[in-house]
């Protein structure tokens, strides 16, 4: 690539490195995309971030979002998912979701798809308050929640509810090369950003290999809640690769392990990808007689530790001491009682020189006795207890 | 007469419990609105570097030269006091963006902001006025109240106050090396070798920036964008000395000795706060340009709400010093700055005699009466 470039008389990578490098001096103690972002905030390398091109409406509390990535973006493979920091009064809040478009876009954005959860302060701002143009952080992609290369021959997704994400970016992907539509959105509202998504020659039809036999079991409450409704079920009327099976358990009830036998006889010899509300994963697991390496689960919730006025075991990562406490000593004793060499000034909560990372674990201010704290936040040791089992980067 | 004399234990600490409820007001009520203040302070200083950058380039034309050199001291001003200042002062780390944040900001001053930190938001706010304690009382150079020892050294300090204000970013990095502190072995040289090491690298490129990168780039205006980029700093300099001498040193903030610390409570924390600052009045624009430390008191007080809320706060501090009879000292910067260097020329030379003690914990003195 430097050497192509080099032959045509144009500036190769390390060149711009070293201009970069050199810029450096001019901008200092900033960086020069400090100053770059005044023009696109999405020039920025040290701190990847997005920006929202679309919002749309998937069912009556659920959106998919078109984000383009910033610089230092890399692919991902479908079915990962993506942390994405987004400001709220004022606020940045971090969260997890899956992608649910495949990385084959031609575009180059993808998309996530947010179903608001009721109090969900996040999952609420990003699918109903959330405008174009919104400049987003991102980390990632991660997860381990993919389908290997070459697939299996036959494969079973059960999905439910927002469980169906990261599965359309599977199947999306899976059967590209077979069914050129549109990305997770209806016909209807069809966005500019959606309509060609899925580049129609994707892949190459010499490079098309066997399509694996693929059956989806999905349930909602009612035909209208299912996102990706209308997708799916044009995509399975066209391929005859994918046999869907929508679940309305409004009607019929909630699916049960033991209706998989009749949906799908042969589920228990296939690889199952599973993906919903953690009392479904946990029968899924139960009633798996398969080899475990055939089973993938997929927790979109992280169990969350309860707390009430009691301490907690606190480990301090980057020293790797630990220690029992109770819930009103600031950590900072804590540490310190523990010989972790703490950083510390007016031990009053004001000059925020004691501050540490939460890696895990919710604290207590003990200034007003709120409990707080989200993994990545800065807390202030002096004026904060554990409340339950935390983990502090220290 | 001691300023706190008339009041009763419960008093100062129903006095505390008033600026709790204030801050606890501010803290709850942060959001969108403060943060877009932030961004937007952040997004023009930046700008208007930029801006005073460009028009350096142009500066053989003399109004290009004249609008580029107030554009960068302006923005070299903002930077310093307005966002750097209150951001390393984790006013604006509620945001939670490592981009605004007292941990990871940098800032355009000889001095490293981790140095600058400990001594300043840890050292000078929590012992604030309290002699043998606060470093800041006269910056361990001069003599601004009575009640430190004289010096024949002091006989200079009208003439060294000047050159301190004309090159104040680097007397600030060398005074946060506490160089007094290693004779005693109260700070290792081991320490402070590094420290030194980390004041000269930053010296090293704030240097290469303003005087050899940015003329080096204008070519044929190599001498102007020099001449400029040193006015801007010089002008940064002053205006900065300026604002921070206001705050402590006019005639009316008090000094404490070091036994009133003694278990010191939080209403009388704040009183030592309030009694040991003054603030200047002005526009909107002044407070801005000031880093709101012309709202030195509300500062004090309340170290780590941001400082686009002092404003709004200050009626509401200065009707509970009405209340509590307690004064509030705040005139206009010609005044204030006119009272700083009253203090440092009569200062320069012995005397006055000792003034009695100032403000004694009235928690101790109601346990003396009794």
């Amino acid at each position: 690539m430097g050497r192509m470039s080099a032959e045509f008389g144009l500036p190769g990578p390390t060149v711009l490195r070293r201009l970069a490098k050199a810029a450096h001096w001019l901008s200092t103690p900033l960086l020069p995309e400090d100053y770059l972002g005044l023009l696109d905030p999405l020039w920025s390398a040290e701190e990847l971030r997005g920006r929202v091109e679309g919002v749309y409406r998937e069912t009556a509390d659920a959106a998919t979002l078109v984000i383009r990535p910033g610089r230092g973006w890399s692919a991902h493979r479908p079915g990962q998912w993506v942390r994405i920091g987004v400001d709220i009064q004022g606020r940045r809040h971090w969260r997890t979701y899956s992608l649910s478009s495949p990385p084959e876009r031609p575009d180059g954005c993808f998309t996530i798809t947010v179903k608001a959860i009721p109090d969900g302060l996040v999952s609420n701002h990003l699918a109903r308050r959330t405008a174009p143009g919104t400049i987003v952080r991102l980390a990632g992609p991660e997860g381990e929640f993919v389908v290997p290369e070459p697939p299996p021959p036959r494969l079973l997704f059960l999905t439910a509810g927002s469980g169906i994400t990261p599965v359309m970016a599977i199947l999306s992907s899976l059967l590209a090369g077979e069914t050129p539509t549109g990305t997770g959105r209806s016909s209807a509202e069809a966005s500019p950003a959606g309509a060609e998504a899925v580049h129609p020659k994707w892949p190459p039809v010499q490079e098309r290999r066997a399509l694996p036999d693929v059956v989806l079991v999905h349930s909602a409450p009612t035909p209208q809640d299912v996102i990706f409704g209308e997708r799916l079920r044009h995509l399975a009327a066209r391929s005859p690769y994918l046999r869907l099976y929508e679940r309305h358990t409004r009607s019929a009830g909630r699916l049960r392990p033991a209706d998989l036998a009749g949906l799908c006889p042969d589920w228990a010899q296939r690889s199952v990808w599973a993906c919903g509300p953690a009392a479904m994963l946990d029968e899924v697991v139960a009633h798996w007689t398969g080899p475990e390496d055939r089973l993938h689960i997929e927790h979109f919730r992280p169990t969350v530790l309860t707390s009430g006025g009691e301490g907690g075991r606190v480990r301090f990562t980057k020293t790797g001491r630990e220690a029992d406490a109770d819930g009103v000593t600031p950590l900072l004793t804590v540490g310190e009682d523990t010989g972790v060499l703490m950083p510390s000034g007016c031990r009053m909560g004001i000059c925020h020189s004691c501050v540490g990372r939460l890696r895990s674990g919710r604290v207590r201010d003990l200034r007003t006795g709120q409990v707080h704290g989200e993994a990545g936040d800065l807390i202030q040791t002096c004026v904060s207890a554990a409340a339950g089992p935390i983990e502090i980067e220290l | 007469m001691p300023a706190t004399s008339h009041l009763t234990r419960a008093d100062v600490e129903e006095f505390g419990r008033e600026l709790d409820k204030i801050r606890e007001e501010v803290l709850a009520s942060l959001g969108e609105q403060d943060a877009r203040y932030i961004r937007g302070i952040i997004s023009t200083q930046r700008k208007l570097e930029l801006g005073g950058r460009v028009l350096l380039f142009a500066s053989w034309l003399p109004p290009a030269w004249a609008a580029g050199t107030a554009a960068l001291a302006t923005a070299k001003i903002l930077e310093n006091m307005e966002i750097g200042h209150n951001v390393l002062h984790g006013q604006w780390d509620w945001m939670r963006d490592p981009k605004i944040h007292s941990t990871t900001w940098e800032w355009d001053s000889a001095c490293p902001a981790d140095l600058w930190k400990h001594s300043h938001n840890f050292v000078h706010h929590t012992w604030t006025n309290v002699l043998g304690k606060d470093r800041d009382i006269g910056y361990s150079a001069l003599r601004i109240s009575p009640e430190q020892q004289w010096h024949p050294v002091y006989l200079a300090q009208p003439f060294y106050n000047t050159l301190l204000a004309l090159f104040f970013e680097y007397g600030i990095a060398i005074y946060d090396l506490e160089l007094e502190r290693i004779p005693s072995g109260q700070k290792s040289l081991k320490e402070t070798m590094a420290q030194l090491r980390a004041v000269a690298g930053k010296i090293q490129r704030q240097i290469i920036k303003d005087y050899i990168a940015f003329p080096l780039l204008a070519g044929p205006a190599f001498l102007p964008v020099l001449l400029g980029n040193l006015t801007a700093n010089l002008a940064r300099n002053v205006w900065a000395h300026t604002i921070i001498f206001c705050g402590h040193f006019p005639e009316g903030a008090e000094v404490f000795t070091e036994d009133r610390l003694q278990g010191e409570t939080r209403g009388e924390w704040y009183l030592r706060q309030l009694l040991g600052s003054c603030n200047i009045d002005g526009s909107r624009l002044f407070h801005i340009m000031s880093g709101n430390l012309s709202h030195q008191i509300e500062h004090h007080l309340f170290p780590d709400l941001p400082s686009n809320r002092y404003a709004e706060i200050a009626p509401r501090v200065r009707a509970l010093c009405e209340r509590f009879d307690l004064a509030y000292t705040s005139d206009s910067l010609a005044r204030q700055t006119g009272s700083v260097w009253k203090r440092v020329l009569r200062l320069a030379l012995p005397g006055p005699g000792q003034r009695p003690p100032a403000v004694t914990s009235p928690a101790r003195k109601l346990k003396a009466v009794a």
